[in-house]
């Protein structure tokens, strides 16, 4: 079997960016018009498009406009009584809980197959190719099959075989709804945290383990005191994408539960996109700067405490 | 003993066995509901709506298809899934990598500098926390269309190529374009005969991730597109939620006519998908 086109780092592996500054030419004269006008289409879109849309949708967070009609100024009272609403509240309760679990279990399954698969085996390439496959499918078609699943098959199943707990649906579950959503993220979001991972396991050199498993390494002991801290720049760059990802759970939601059971598995991105319903265009865009913030914020003291890290490590 | 041999050998060791089995039992998670699926979409409506739906389908139902064909008016979703996905990845392709070489040839000027961390912030703005004023500004501007979501998937995906981008510029040396200038091109040209061909890898890379965040993206097209009849492949399943939501054979029929498009790609270019989407997660 031949070594598969994903164990080729290329030879455009670089260290990490800002770039440097475009070779020997350091011209201290205005750029070239060309430049100028290369940039310019990135920069414009980007402004009108997300910065003054933001703005302007910050604006009327301190309004009482509803979408549509007049409008008048009201303050921080959006702000205020997000946080009397319960509603709001446990979205942020669950969107959070939902996006550590899942960026846990992706982690840990997406380690274990990189593993798995980086070793010697047998139909690697075909083993791959499979894993990979939930890369490729829609979030929503695929939250509808198993929503399908999990409400009709599984009960079906559990009353065959006589076993009572999964009779019902799980996505009927109040308590434990939250579950299936973390599967189906978890089934969708696997394979690029394992692409991740598998790059991260070529940089490995080979003869590390020759040499461990001569003085008597067992395979937990050659993972815990090789492989893991080898792996640790991956598993925090998995750690940042992933949960950021997962803070804006959508998709596979609206496919499974509908937010619901009642409104148990709403996540943030699901209120504020209700923004347009009720009226609530002002409350819901104070709910979205506050989401910004937030995850902003988790962003930044996710990148605080790399930094430490590294500190640490070195 | 040749390399082939020592590896054969390894791959038989008990231990090797055991990894490749359990990697195999494994694949069924992955495999399980995409075959469920399959085993639905071929069953009549009585064999759909009794059991648990993994019982083989008999007598097979390909009727199902054309039904489903029919209900969501997939020619014309698909069309519009098409639309958008080729205005995306064309569009992320060419202004990323314009600015990303705008920017690395001018890292020493301020403007640029901070252009490029300027463009890196959108990595901070979750598409949620503009939506409602998107859809208002769109709407307003006559862009609440296929078109409107191709711009905003564009954009939307602008930090993540540029970051790509300059640092695959960082390696192209800069004596090739020195001698192209020396040939007497202008920059323009040097960018599209020379930069934009060697990008080539990194152009593959940018064109996977965004040919699948926009073929497969729900969220945008709903709330962007005003007009129902103007939606994608994936938004289009939501009427066996609503209208036919008793019809499952029709439904898993339909699921899967949308997941065959990127499926199918997939399985005909597995290794270049692969091999892109890792230099992706090198970078």
């Amino acid at each position: 079997m031949s070594a598969p086109a994903i164990t080729r780092p290329g030879p455009e592996r670089a260290a990490t960016p800002p770039p440097d500054p475009g070779g020997p030419r350091r011209r201290r004269r205005g750029a070239e018009r060309t430049y100028y006008l290369m940039l310019i289409p990135a920069v414009l879109l980007f402004t009108v498009f997300i910065t003054m849309t933001g703005l302007v949708g910050m604006f009327y967070s301190f309004t009482d406009y509803a979408g549509f009609g007049d409008w008048e100024f009201v303050g921080l009272s959006n702000y205020t009584s997000m946080l009397g609403d319960s509603r709001i509240l446990e979205s942020y309760g669950f969107t959070l809980w939902f996006a550590v679990v899942t960026t846990v279990v992706v982690n840990a399954v997406a380690l274990l197959l990189a593993i798995g698969l980086g070793g010697r085996i047998r139909w690697k390439t075909g083993l791959r190719g499979v894993y990979f496959i939930p890369m490729v499918i829609s979030g929503i078609v695929i939250a509808y099959v198993f929503n399908h699943l999990f409400s009709n098959a599984v009960p079906a199943l559990a009353t065959h075989l006589g076993w009572e707990a999964g009779q019902t649906s799980l996505l009927a579950n109040e308590s434990w709804a939250w579950l299936a959503v973390v599967i189906v993220t978890a089934w969708q979001a696997t394979p690029s945290a394992m692409i991740i991972y598998l790059a991260g396991l070529m940089a490995v050199p080979k003869d590390i383990y020759e040499a461990a498993e001569l003085d008597g390494a067992g395979p937990w002991r050659r993972f815990r005191s090789i492989t893991f801290p080898l792996l640790i720049g991956y598993v925090v760059i998995n750690t940042i994408l992933g949960f950021k990802g997962f803070l804006n759970a959508y998709d596979i939601i609206v496919g499974l539960t509908g937010g619901g059971p009642g409104t148990a598995t709403m996540s943030v991105a699901m209120t504020i996109f209700g923004g347009f319903e009720d009226g609530e265009y002002a409350f819901q865009m104070a709910n979205a700067v506050v989401f910004f913030l937030f995850t902003a914020g988790v962003s930044l003291l996710q990148l605080l405490f790399v930094r430490n890290r590294e500190v640490n490590l070195s | 003993m040749t390399i082939t041999d020592r590896r054969a050998r390894e791959e038989d060791r008990p231990a090797s066995r055991l990894r490749t089995g359990l990697l195999a039992v494994g694949t069924l998670a992955v495999l399980v509901p995409l075959v469920f699926a399959v085993l639905m979409a071929l069953k009549t409506d009585r064999q759909a709506a009794s059991g648990s739906g993994f019982d083989l389908p008999s007598p097979l139902e390909l009727g199902n298809f054309r039904t489903a064909w029919e209900l969501t008016d997939f020619p014309r979703a698909f069309a519009v899934s098409l639309l958008i996905s080729v205005v995306a990845v064309a569009g992320q392709l060419i202004v990323s990598s314009l600015a990303a070489y705008a920017i690395a040839r001018n890292w020493d000027r301020r403007l640029f500098r901070w252009s490029y961390f300027y463009l890196l912030a959108a990595m901070f703005i979750p598409f949620p926390v503009v939506a409602l004023p998107q859809v208002k500004l769109t709407s307003m501007v006559g862009l609440d269309n296929p078109l409107g979501v191709a711009v905003l998937h564009i954009l939307f995906g602008i930090s993540f190529n540029i970051l790509l981008y300059t640092a695959f510029l960082r390696s192209i040396p800069y004596e090739l374009e020195e001698s192209a200038r020396i040939d007497g091109c202008s920059t323009w040209q040097t960018f599209w005969k020379l930069i934009f061909p060697l990008l080539a890898p990194m152009n593959a890379t940018v064109g996977i991730f965004a040919f699948l965040m926009s073929w497969n993206d729900f969220m945008m097209p709903s709330m962007i597109i005003g007009d129902p009849s103007m939606q994608t492949i994936p938004v289009v399943q939501k009427i066996f939620q609503l209208k036919f939501s008793s019809n499952y054979n029709v439904a898993f029929a339909s699921y899967l006519m949308a997941m065959a498009p990127t499926l199918l790609a997939y399985l005909f270019a597995q290794r270049w998908v692969m091999s892109g989407v890792t230099r992706g997660a090198i970078k």
